[in-house]
């Protein structure tokens, strides 16, 4: 649609705006089911990990974050429910990331208590990283709500069918659901490794979960290994002075 | 604490630090050592998760088919294939290795 009279520098922005917007469409798209397909493996190994199909079900509605829902079930997997602090602190802190998202996101969504609740609900890896790698701000909101909407869609859909086919299925590790679930964490880990100091970081926090995970309580391990973390952050060490914020997994 | 107590505490608390994100400050931030750890801390974890999920059984550490699953599943990563291709044949490679081994 074009106006008599409308500046030609209007036209293409207006063009341009739009080609954006599309794009972000796409992207949206594209992020949201792959990544709500995998909520099959959560679904399954949930069931397997001692929860029942209506668990692993309000896990995917309420905490919504793949990787801290994953690294639940691991450790009521290895301890049961007994485990649960360690369970409940891994998950939380895991989940920690979401809350910083969230204070890059907030300008995106803007003012509005109700959108900002249904916004926080879907503020995770995929809807930040569409959102923030938009270029104008109409396409950002747009990359940040449909990228979160499909994810959620799908994510708890799947969630409920993995769960019914891993109630079928009884042994889950037959059909290497353990290796998918080790594999997705490969998958959220791969894109931070960009820096020495991540790298660093990262084989530090390994080589520390498996040397304390026979010593340890299930879950034990990984939050001491987030210390090395800390320690690494607060001082600085192997990193660089101009250093930019590392954006989350595209 | 029963299996339904331990799912909701732990999903509410992971939607509480979403909410709390957006009541922050932007400024907050503007603090390297801040964003810098917490960008570590994640580092660390998934780093972690991926050693107990592919070693750990309970708190016996097993070399079992997880391990050759998983090292495909890295290499896949960094040649670029999608997400959900690579779990599905992490997948495929522990269970063919258990069919057949």
């Amino acid at each position: 649609m074009r106006f008599v009279g409308r500046e030609a520098t209007d036209v293409a922005h207006h063009d341009l705006e739009s080609a954006a917007k599309a794009e972000a469409v796409r992207d949206s798209f594209a992020v949201g089911i792959a990544t709500a397909a995998y909520g099959v493996s959560f679904g399954a190994l949930a069931v397997a990990s001692g929860l029942d199909v209506w668990q692993a079900c309000a896990l995917s509605l309420v905490m919504f974050s793949g990787g801290s829902q994953f690294a639940l079930i691991g450790v009521l997997a290895g301890g049961g429910t007994a485990a649960w602090p360690a369970a409940v602190a891994g998950s939380t802190l895991l989940g920690a990331r979401n809350g910083i998202y969230g204070i890059r996101t907030s300008p995106i969504v803007g003012r509005g208590w109700l959108k900002r609740i249904a916004a926080a609900w879907i503020t995770i890896d995929e809807s930040t990283a569409v959102a923030l790698a938009q270029p104008t701000p109409a396409a950002r909101r747009v990359g940040f709500w449909l990228t979160g909407i499909v994810v959620f869609a799908g994510w708890n859909l799947t969630t409920l069918t993995g769960a019914l086919i891993g109630d079928a299925l009884g042994d889950t590790s037959r059909y290497g659901l353990d290796a998918a679930a080790a594999a997705a964490f490969v998958g959220l880990l791969w894109p931070r490794l960009k820096r020495l100091q991540a790298r660093a970081v990262a084989v530090a926090a390994g080589v520390v979960a498996a040397l304390l995970t026979p010593v340890l309580m299930p879950g034990l391990p990984v939050l001491v290994a987030a210390g090395v973390a800390v320690v690494v952050g607060l001082t600085n060490w192997l990193g660089r002075t101009d250093e930019l914020v590392a954006e989350p997994r595209s | 604490m029963t299996m339904w107590q331990i799912v909701l505490l732990a999903g509410i608390a992971c939607v509480a630090l979403k909410l709390a994100g957006y009541l922050v400050p932007p400024a907050v931030l503007e603090r390297p050592a801040a964003a810098r750890t917490a960008d570590l801390v994640t580092v660390a974890m998934l780093a972690a998760l991926v050693v107990v999920q592919t070693l750990g059984t309970g708190q016996a550490i097993v070399l079992d088919a997880r391990v050759p699953a998983v090292v495909v599943a890295a290499v896949l990563f960094a040649v670029r294939v999608p997400f959900i291709v690579v779990v599905i044949v992490a997948a495929a490679v522990a269970a063919g290795i258990r069919a057949f081994v």
